[in-house]
């Protein structure tokens, strides 16, 4: 009878095991599936000028070379020294230079890369300081009325679909302003930041002891003074993770883009003029009748990707230099 | 009146820094410097002390003992208001800070807690500095001269005996990376630092070792030549070697509300209390 009860004991918490790690398993694959994608079809696209070239029209001609003649422009003659690409080469080739359907991929996401940093950093310059005074006020005076109203706000924002917040900016700020432009992408972001930001700094200062706001108030501090001194940089490495969250989200966010920001095929300077970023370009290569472009979509998004891991390891690596420090 | 001024409006600060007696010297045990009278504390619907009246003397050090859930902490931070922040904290009766009520709505809590400091049961140094710890109550008053703040730290960590075991890392070393004893002395440092006049201490060695146990208890007995000191503790070996006045607090067994029964000298408490349940709690045949 014990042998019994024993060995069965023993099956099923190994069945309950096998089929924990069978859940994982399942929730990790389309994760290592979308990173495999990526990656291998990604790299395809991958090469130097893909990092430091911007758009470059999908071509058969061959690149021009150092010691071959610069065209001279006339502006009062534009025809003057226009020549006609010969159907075929000059080794006798017949292949059409002009069919540009199958031209390898040519240009890069430079101007992708920078955009999506102008626009989302802009965007967290919006959502900082409303984000980070709001989880402020929801975490030091949790007890009043509209504390709780406030946070059940931030998160029905948080959930609800990044469309709407495009929508909302397109209504108030395009149309009103007859201008797509960066900031107001920017601003679409910011709204879907703000609850991220507000929401991860309430709960980080809600980690810091009481005893610290205690041995501030018992020394006479007003609590904007121990808030500002003592509780939000005990706080900080948590809020700067979470900050880091809401960036990421606010740089992978296509729908609010393409009502605001437009997209670009060259590096914009002009915040309140259209300008591109990696999402728009992922969204248009992928839609694009040239392979090539098509190949250069899964770059886009392979790009980004890194982007964002990039920016998690810089903060975890900063972070994690203050706060041990501290012990 | 010239104290209510302090406390409303927050001018004189000096005035009262420059009256403090003079090291050394003792001021007379007449002059009472904190009073209650028929003080009760309310958490809500709950009444966590009733009906308590002593006194307690200034430069001296008054000792509140008891067990376990008897209000000694409640009656100890309520005399600077550390429970305002609590929903549904309400006090009733008088609790007279030189004369004045600290309850009054004119008084404002903020003014009330830079005279009167406080030490926490568990050293809660700020994740600074040691000299920024120290600093922190002179920065909040406003003090921004740098040879000030360093005079008044290095006074303060003198005058809590931690002075020579930290002055090489004062801005190098982070308070919560000392130990635990030279944390409670640095937290007791950072209270003295802006010159109160009352310090309250909330069992500041419960979460110490013996030694540091005993290098607090020397502190308590040199400061309360300039600050008058009132603690509270579990230990009642403790109560008797540092304190002057002991106050023995009770709950209520029907009413369930903490209640003083005595108080008064500490060795006249110790050896001939006036109170049957005194006596069977220091003699240790407490239920």
């Amino acid at each position: 009878m014990r042998t019994f009860n024993y060995r069965r004991r023993k099956l099923v918490d190994q069945l309950m095991r096998g089929l924990s790690a069978l859940a994982t398993g399942c929730a990790v694959i389309p994760l290592i599936a979308i990173i495999g994608y990526v990656l291998t079809i990604g790299s395809g696209a991958m090469s130097w000028s893909f990092f430091t070239d911007v758009y470059q029209p999908p071509s058969n001609a061959p690149e021009p070379t150092a010691d071959a003649p610069e065209v001279a422009y006339d502006p009062n003659d534009p025809f003057a020294n226009l020549t006609v690409e010969p159907v075929g080469d000059a080794t006798g080739s017949t292949e059409d230079v002009t069919n540009v359907y199958n031209a390898a991929p040519r240009g890069g996401v430079l101007h992708g890369i920078l955009g999506t940093l102008t626009i989302a950093g802009i965007g967290l310059l919006f959502a900082l300081p409303i984000g980070i005074f709001a989880g402020i006020y929801l975490s030091e005076f949790r007890n009043e009325r509209f504390a709780t109203i406030v946070r059940f706000c931030c998160d029905v924002l948080s959930g609800s679909p990044s469309i709407v917040a495009g929508v909302t900016i397109y209504v108030l700020v395009v149309l009103q302003t007859q201008q797509f432009s960066a900031v107001a992408g920017s601003m679409a972001l910011a709204i879907l930041m703000i609850p991220i930001v507000t929401r991860t700094t309430e709960e980080m200062l809600k980690l810091v002891p009481e005893t610290m706001r205690e041995a501030a108030r018992g020394l006479g501090a007003p609590t904007w003074y121990s808030t500002f001194t003592v509780v939000l940089p005990a706080a900080l490495p948590g809020i700067v993770t979470g900050v880091m969250l809401a960036f990421a989200r606010g740089a992978g966010e296509t729908a609010p883009l393409i009502l605001t920001v437009l997209g670009s095929n060259i590096i914009s300077t002009d915040i309140f003029k259209p300008m591109a970023a990696l999402p728009l370009l992922t969204y248009r290569y992928t839609e694009s009748p040239y392979p090539g472009e098509n190949t250069q979509a899964w770059g886009a998004a392979f790009v980004l990707m890194m982007l964002v891991l990039l920016m998690n390891i810089l903060v975890r690596v900063a972070t994690r230099k203050s706060g041990g420090n501290s012990r | 009146m010239e104290r209510a001024m302090t406390l409303t409006r927050g001018i004189g600060f000096g005035a009262i820094v420059g009256q403090r007696v003079k090291t050394g010297q003792l001021a007379t045990v007449d002059e009472n410097k904190i009073e209650l009278r028929n003080f009760g504390f309310h958490y809500g619907a709950f009444q966590a002390i009733r009906n308590v009246s002593m006194s307690m003397p200034a430069h001296r050090v008054t000792a509140i003992i008891g067990p376990s859930g008897c209000g000694k902490s409640t009656l100890l931070r309520s005399i600077n208001r550390m429970h305002d922040a609590t929903e549904g904290a309400r006090a009733e009766g008088e609790l007279l800070l030189d004369g004045i009520n600290v309850y009054d709505p004119s008084v404002d809590s903020v003014l009330l807690r830079r005279r009167v400091g406080m030490v926490f049961q568990r050293p809660n140094p700020f994740q600074l500095s040691i000299f920024e710890n120290v600093a922190y109550g002179l920065r909040v008053l406003g003090i921004r001269n740098r040879t000030t703040l360093a005079e008044r730290v290095e006074q303060s960590l003198r005058r809590a005996a931690l002075w020579d075991e930290v002055k090489d890392r004062l801005h190098s070393s982070f308070g919560t990376a000392l130990s635990g004893g030279q944390q409670q002395r640095l937290c007791i440092a950072r209270a003295i630092a802006t010159n109160p006049e009352v310090i309250l201490m909330d069992e500041p060695c419960s979460a110490l070792d013996p030694i540091a146990s005993l290098k607090i208890e020397d502190l308590i007995y040199d400061l309360r030549e300039q600050f008058t000191i009132i603690i509270v503790t579990h230990n009642m070996q403790q109560a008797a070697r540092v304190s002057d006045i002991t106050a023995f607090m009770l709950m209520n067994r029907e009413k369930r509300y903490g209640e003083l029964i005595e108080s008064g000298p500490t060795d006249e408490l110790f050896t001939k209390p006036s109170d049957k349940r005194t006596e069977d709690y220091i003699s240790g045949q407490f239920g």
